[in-house]
């Protein structure tokens, strides 16, 4: 077990430390101590390892991320896992806006609550948020799956693509081109593999699926908001 | 008495200058197609520009340098304030991001060998990272851009530089737009969206909303990075002054700041005729604001719209900027627009040197499409040659221009060089109307 005291050694000595990792590390644990709501604690990180953040984190926590298993015992600032590529990200805590921005893979949970912007631009990622998100989450998302096991805020999955919402609760109201859709079973098959994954007991039947009408695909003058 | 009245003088026909014949033309199409004209290439209108400008050369009180012989250095450093690699280019122009998806895979190609010959770099540009690109290019300045497609960091590393792109000259407070006709599978694949939609990128940033978080954003992008890339942060010639202070406080080693003649790939003519200002206009404000932070030549400064000769690359750097950059000069210099296609152009409803259906991703040339058998029209090595010429020429004509000046360094030269030949152009670049000492607004005067 690797421990880095962030508040005496510094944000650059960490990234730098930890982005050296290769796969065949055996420095595989890792703790950082003492983050205190820096930023961009954890950047870039390209090796199989498990890094646990003692406490509450800034903005980009866990940027860019591929392959590592970040879990930040703490809350998060704004755009936590922003564009991951791989791996994994968990927070004990809430989540600041833009929670897992343009992220193209790997899973990121939240077990509080997210706020607005969840999963903006998301292009591949999955996302578990085991409270309720804000308003505008899942905008312009592409692809990948959102998993609300609470309420979601206001226009959600405004001028959505492929991404596939699931919330649980209420939706306060959607988004231009996002609509209700029907639950297949292989829906539901993708939400009990994420539930699972997100260690969250809410049962796949409870959920509703929200995904795009796709009638803002082409222009067409009688659809412009 | 009715012959008369038939050959009495009559009133001539007068075309009206509010409701000109293309005004009235444009009033039809949007009544028969209830939809705004897009198009590509940046404004057509006439704005005060680089032509509005002269040089005095050398004369009793300046000493001129020889023609050929003497040096005058064209070596521009960018990125000296925070990046621990920065770039360092023979010539003090670049070629600008323009996206792939907009520009097929061997047009990128030609512009990466073309750069590269000349000893400069070449920009990527909405939709990621090509190997085409890549591949040819010593130098690639990768595009951090609102959409974020094709972002990963691995590409990040891979580049020299980092370009986050707030807006653009042709449409600052818009999107990118590439339509359906252009999205392939190789395009749908590298942004992660449905082949053949009409496709619009985001006009503002998924996960910052201004130079308070951009400042975070740079820091991110930085200890990703390992504080090697210069980062460079482009915007629109909206307010020059502001946003170039406010890219310097969020961090920027260099701002690029793009002209209302810039192209782009698509966007609406009204967005392109009718938002943003001539590039002449901002780069003295930009400039401003540098001297007012002390960082002139700290921070660099690129400058483009509307580019096209070493004349303006001259008067550009002489107003202040670091280096300029070129897009459609680029194209132009590939192929596009060529008279040789002009049968093709009139099948498409259009002439050569007007062309700019380039959202329609039929380009005779070959260069603005995604079409395999046009694509195959433009050759990326001679192409590259091509570019690597016409920025050697540009290169040549400043180079003569700063030694007319008695320059031995293109940055030497400075606004003491310049006349205005207007008013307008007189107050942009606040250089002295030609014949008189003075500008409107020159301090200690009053107009
Ligand atoms: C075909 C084309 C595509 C472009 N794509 C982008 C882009 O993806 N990102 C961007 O910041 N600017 C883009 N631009 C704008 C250029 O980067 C640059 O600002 C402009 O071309 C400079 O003006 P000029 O064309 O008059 O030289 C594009 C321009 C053209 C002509």
């Amino acid at each position: 077990m690797q421990t880095y005291d962030l508040e005496s050694d510094g944000l650059r000595g960490l990234n730098s430390s930890l982005q050296a990792l290769a796969g065949s590390t055996n420095k595989t644990q890792w703790n950082i101590v003492n983050p205190r709501g820096s930023h961009a604690i954890a950047v870039g990180l390209d090796a199989p390892i498990e890094v646990n953040v003692k406490g509450s984190t800034g903005y980009y926590c866990g940027g860019m991320n591929k392959q590592a298993f970040i879990r930040v015992h703490g809350s998060v600032g704004p755009g936590c896992a922003e564009n991951m590529m791989s791996g994994t990200v968990i927070v004990e805590g809430d989540a600041s806006q833009y929670a897992g921005a343009t992220g193209n893979g790997g899973l990121l949970v939240i077990k509080g609550n997210a706020s607005s912007r969840c999963g903006i631009s998301m292009k591949g990622i999955d996302i578990v948020v085991h409270g309720n998100i804000g308003h505008m989450s899942a905008f312009m998302a592409q692809s990948g799956n959102l998993v609300v096991c609470g309420d979601a805020g206001d226009a959600l999955g405004d001028s959505l693509y492929e991404a596939r919402l699931f919330v649980r609760g209420s939706v306060k109201s959607l988004g231009a081109d996002c609509i209700e859709k029907e639950m297949r079973p292989e829906h539901l098959e993708i939400l009990t593999d994420l539930l699972t994954r997100a260690d969250s007991d809410a049962r796949p039947e409870e959920f509703t699926r929200y995904g795009s009408a796709r009638q803002l695909y082409h222009f067409n003058i009688d659809n412009a908001y | 008495m009715k012959d008369a009245k038939e050959s009495a003088p009559r009133t001539e026909p007068i075309q009206s200058a509010t409701f000109s014949t293309s005004i009235n033309a444009e009033i039809r199409r949007a009544a028969a197609t209830g939809i705004y004209d897009i198009r590509g290439g940046g404004a057509k209108r006439k704005v005060p520009h680089f032509d509005d400008l002269l040089f005095l050369g050398a004369s009793m009180s300046r000493y001129p340098l020889e023609g050929y012989r003497e040096k005058c250095d064209t070596k521009v450093v960018l990125g000296t304030r925070f990046a621990k690699k920065p770039i360092e280019l023979d010539i003090p122009i670049t070629i600008a991001g323009m996206s792939f998806g907009s520009l097929s895979g061997p047009a990128k190609e030609a512009l990466g060998r073309g750069a590269t010959l000349a000893g400069t770099s070449t920009t990527t540009g909405d939709g990621g990272m090509t190997e085409e690109e890549r591949g040819h290019s010593k130098m690639l300045v990768y595009q951090y851009l609102p959409s974020r497609y094709g972002m990963n960091p691995d590409d990040l590393r891979r580049a020299d530089a980092i370009e986050i792109v707030v807006g653009q000259g042709a449409k600052p407070g818009g999107g990118g737009m590439l339509l359906g006709q252009k999205i392939s599978d190789r395009v749908a694949g590298m942004r992660n969206l449905p082949q053949g939609i009409d496709q619009r990128s985001a006009c503002r940033h998924p996960d910052w909303t201004g130079p308070d978080d951009l400042e975070i954003k740079i820091l991110e992008l930085r200890e990703i990075t390992n504080w090697e890339k210069p980062i460079y942060i482009k915007v629109g010639g909206a307010r020059p002054y502001f946003d170039t202070t406010l890219a310097i406080k969020a961090g920027a080693d260099v701002v690029v700041l793009d002209g209302m003649q810039g192209g782009t790939a698509a966007t609406q003519d009204v967005f392109i005729e009718h938002v943003g200002q001539p590039i002449l206009a901002c780069i003295r404000e930009a400039v401003r604001a540098l001297q007012d932070l002390d960082l002139h030549r700290e921070v660099q400064l690129i400058v483009s719209g509307g580019i096209r000769t070493g004349a303006d690359v001259a008067k550009a750097l002489a107003l202040g900027a670091d280096a300029v950059s070129i897009g459609t000069g680029a194209l132009i210099a590939l192929g596009d627009n060529d008279p040789k296609w002009e049968t093709e152009y009139q099948k498409l409803g259009t002439t050569a040197g007007a062309y700019d259906d380039w959202h329609e991703g039929n380009d005779p040339a070959g260069i603005t499409t995604q079409v395999p058998e046009l694509m195959e029209r433009l050759d990326p090595i001679e192409g590259g040659r091509r570019l690597n010429n016409y920025l050697k020429v540009m290169t040549l004509e400043a180079q003569t221009i700063a030694r007319a000046c008695g320059k031995n360094h293109i940055h030497n030269l400075e606004p003491e060089d310049l006349v205005a030949l207007t008013l307008e152009a007189a107050a942009m670049a606040r250089v002295p109307l030609s014949g008189t000492d003075w500008w409107p607004g020159k301090p200690g005067t009053s107009f």
